[in-house]
């Protein structure tokens, strides 16, 4: 049986008042874990406000049936353990990946490497780790532009994205997406979007296919896709009408809530009548769960069963992840209206701290261990850069490429013959 | 397309065809089937498949007793096409509002969820922005789905997902992901429908880079490009008419697709070249019988490729006639009209021996009463008008 302890946050912005006095609690013993669960239960699991108190008593709060099923490598003396050693520096690696590669970006736009928008994660990285990397390769990610660190954790390679950031023609998409527009076929990143709300559909599609195939082409498929967006995206009617398409069909998808309480500089509490937007999912008639974002155990243990719902066919979850970026919207935005003491309250609760702080107080790692993969993440970050500024830009023949799957699409000219015969449109110049 | 000069006006959107032999005095033009060199879509299969622009029986009259084929309606001819699709491959879905269990609003996929479920043939909640979106990610994931829009008007509210990712995604992704997405419906002005019922869509979507666009006009070409549609790699919009649902042809037996780039060449002529899809093409028919009579020679060619336009024929025409009329059912500004004129002066300026003439539909919000409706839409006098004026 799990239990919940409720602990107000101590915040500068009035999010804390108005989670406690409606927070949900489980009733009867079906917990929200268990793989009986059906449809309507609610969970919150509210963060305290030490780190120190907030881990240990969460951890019992949430972990019931997850826990027992895992390994105890640990000589600590806490019960359960949620990660093994090997599976901590993963995430840690994960994260550091994902921190330092957002750092770089920062630094090279001001340089001017890349240009437009660019949308950093700092801040947000338990997020990206605590789910993505639960998944496998089939399993497809969709995400609004805020999308680097989320091709990072799935797997797309560095250089690849850095190269795109550039605009150069070995990034994921051959220069021509930019930073809010990442692809991989390979790692199944199905984008990229830059209207929000637009990828949500996107996603449902996805695991649309993916029931197809298990229902109608009788394959082996259990591909679950993760739909990411912002608690902006959460007042946008596509949101609500995929929320109602994927329970209504039982998709396997999981949609994850990134809510940093900012739309650029509308903050949530002034743009949504009821803030709490976990409580959308039972509206719609699947799982709303509300988890602490900063820390990226609690949203794997919470992303462990979502997606382990999906996979089952139970169909999807509403995961909203309370998180907070320490940049700016983007590499334009000053972020001069946030509160500094807003700010600074999240930079205590920095993910990466929080896990490091983890792996050391349960001997997962030690300090030498961090180092090494901090190290070798800083190569990594210097090789994609010099990997980007060496590749070539765009040739000029690239222009009129992939507009059309089937080129023919641009029709017959004057002279009868296809359009992408003519020997001036594989140069890019021709007039099409 | 004989039959068409035998209607009269009133009957024109229930226009009953005889069998598609033409007489002597009207060969039917076809295409020359194009080897085509560069990246080629691998489902193009050789074999069975003729890839003709018009019917092929019109070629060998004797011959037509042996391949009767046989008569639909062209809401009937679409179904065909679909399900014949369906079969062939697995991953052919169809997303709609009613088009499941209600067999379509027009009928077009009546008894396809009977026969392939509720999962192929799925019946959606009324969100169009969110299905089509959801048709691009399915597309994207290996499934070739079919959208309808029960009226195109109601696609508006999809414009996001077709615009930014039927049209552009494939390029975005640097050519990683394909949307063979088609997405069909009714449009056009009805009878009466009200100006939100009444919409031409084909302006609005015409500028968006990276999908084509097709019209429908007779049974033959409708199942013809529906299944092109559905075998192309690209994002297809295909658009039907509203009042051309019912009309009859007879269509052979053995299974053909028509290219999604050609025109069809409807009336070989002399004296001036009218454009026309869909609809209006009925009208001109009309009108170039008054023509006939009156002793010019019109050619008449239906463009059915709305995106990208076929200048080869096109040109060829303009060659012959050197005059140019365009009836078309779009809005004056911005139509597709609009820009076939463009291209055209770019590109046969020297042929022209006259400015152009377009007639379009008037740019108002179609109105509901009769005549003011049938005001708004161009008519078979005006077309007559036009010629004369043009050939004076």
């Amino acid at each position: 049986m799990a239990k919940i302890i409720h602990n107000p946050l101590v915040l500068s912005s009035s999010r804390s008042a108005e989670k406690s006095e409606s927070c949900c609690k489980l009733s009867g013993p079906t917990s929200f874990m268990s793989s009986k669960f059906l449809g309507n239960k609610l969970l919150s699991t509210n963060s305290a406000t030490s780190p120190a108190t907030r881990r240990s008593a969460a951890v019992v709060a949430v972990s019931s049936d997850v826990v027992k099923e895992k390994k105890l490598k640990s000589s600590s003396s806490l019960a359960n353990l949620l990660i093994t050693k090997e599976e901590g520096l993963v995430l840690y690696e994960d994260m550091i990946l994902g921190r330092a590669f957002e750092d770089m970006c920062a630094q090279m736009y001001y340089r001017g490497k890349m240009f437009g928008f660019v949308h950093l994660y700092n801040g947000q990285e338990a997020v990206s780790t605590g789910f993505i990397k639960l998944l496998k390769q089939e399993d497809c990610v969709v995400s609004t532009y805020r999308d680097h660190v989320h091709a990072l954790s799935k797997g797309v390679p560095a250089r690849q994205v850095m190269s795109e950031l550039f605009g150069k023609t070995t990034g994921c998409c051959r220069g021509q997406g930019g930073s809010m527009h990442m692809f991989s076929k390979e790692h199944n990143v199905l984008g990229g979007f830059a209207f929000i709300g637009e990828g949500i559909p996107v996603a449902t599609g996805a695991a649309f296919t993916s029931k197809y195939k298990r229902e109608v082409l009788k394959e082996d498929c259990d591909e679950v896709t993760l739909a990411f967006f912002g608690d902006g995206t959460c007042n946008n009617g596509q949101f609500f009408e995929c929320l109602n398409m994927a329970a209504l069909w039982k998709l396997p998808i999981v949609f994850v809530v990134e809510n940093n309480l900012w739309a650029i500089g509308m903050s949530h509490l002034r743009s949504t009548s009821d803030p709490q937007i976990w409580k959308k999912g039972p509206a719609f008639g699947m799982p709303g769960v509300h988890v602490d974002g900063m820390d990226v155990l609690k949203v794997r243990e919470v992303a462990q069963e979502a997606i382990g719902r999906a996979r089952r066919g139970e169909g999807p979850t509403l995961v909203e992840c309370e998180t907070y970026r320490f940049r700016g919207h983007s590499l334009a935005d000053p972020d001069e209206l946030r509160d500094p003491a807003e700010k600074a309250h999240y930079a205590t609760r920095d993910p990466i701290t929080s896990l490091k702080k983890y792996l050391f107080e349960n001997n997962l790692a030690n300090e030498a261990e961090l180092k090494a993969i901090d190290k070798k993440i800083d190569e990594i970050i210097e090789d994609s850069v010099e990997f980007a500024d060496e590749s070539p830009v765009p040739a000029r023949n690239q222009l009129l490429e992939n507009v059309f799957a089937d080129p023919r699409g641009f029709g017959i000219g004057p002279d009868g013959k296809y359009r992408c015969e003519d020997p001036k449109f594989t140069q890019g110049t021709a007039q099409v | 397309m004989a039959a068409s000069f035998g209607v009269s006006s009133a009957a024109a959107a229930n226009a009953v065809k005889s069998p598609a032999l033409s007489p002597p005095s009207l060969p039917v033009i076809r295409s020359e089937a194009r080897p085509i060199s560069c990246r080629v879509n691998k489902s193009r299969k050789a074999g069975k498949i003729t890839t003709k622009a018009v019917a092929a029986q019109a070629e060998n009259p004797a011959s037509a007793a042996s391949k009767p084929g046989h008569e639909v309606l062209l809401f009937e001819a679409l179904r065909e096409g679909l399900e014949e699709e369906m079969e062939r491959d697995p991953r052919v879905c169809i997303f709609g509002e009613d088009v499941g269990h209600y067999g379509g609003s027009y009928k077009v996929s009546k008894g396809l969820a009977d026969k392939y479920g509720d999962l192929r043939v799925l019946d959606t909640p009324i969100a169009e922005n969110s299905f089509t979106g959801m048709a691009v990610g399915a597309a994207m994931t290996g499934l070739r789905p079919v959208v309808e829009g029960m009226n195109m008007g109601f696609l508006l509210l999809a414009f996001n997902q077709i615009s930014d990712n039927c049209g552009m995604l494939h390029y975005t992704s640097g050519g990683q992901f394909t949307i063979p997405t088609v997405i069909r419906g009714p449009g056009g002005v009805g009878r009466q429908l009200g100006a939100e019922h009444s919409q031409r869509l084909e302006s609005y979507f015409q500028s968006i880079p990276g999908i084509q666009m097709v019209a429908c006009s007779t049974p033959y070409n409708a199942k013809g490009l529906m299944k092109a549609a559905i075998r192309s790699e690209n994002p297809v919009v295909l658009f039907e008419h509203v009042l051309l649902y019912n009309l009859k042809e007879r269509i052979p037996d053995e299974e053909y697709v028509v290219s999604l780039e050609e025109a069809e060449m409807v009336r070989p002529g002399e004296h001036v070249t009218i454009l026309t899809y869909s609809r209006m093409r009925y009208h001109v028919m009309q009108a170039a019988k008054t023509l006939v009579n009156k002793g010019y020679d019109p050619e008449v060619i239906d463009i059915r490729s709305l995106k990208p336009f076929d200048l080869y024929t096109i040109g060829n025409s303009i060659k012959k006639t050197h005059k140019v009329l365009i009836v078309e059912e779009c809005m004056r500004t911005g139509g597709i009209g609009a820009s076939l004129t463009a291209a055209i002066n770019e590109n046969f300026n020297d042929y022209l021996d006259a400015p152009i003439v377009c007639l379009s539909s008037q740019d108002v919000p179609t109105p509901y009463a009769g005549t003011l409706e049938e005001w708004t839409v161009v008519q078979p006098g005006q077309i007559v008008t036009a010629v004369e004026q043009l050939c004076r």
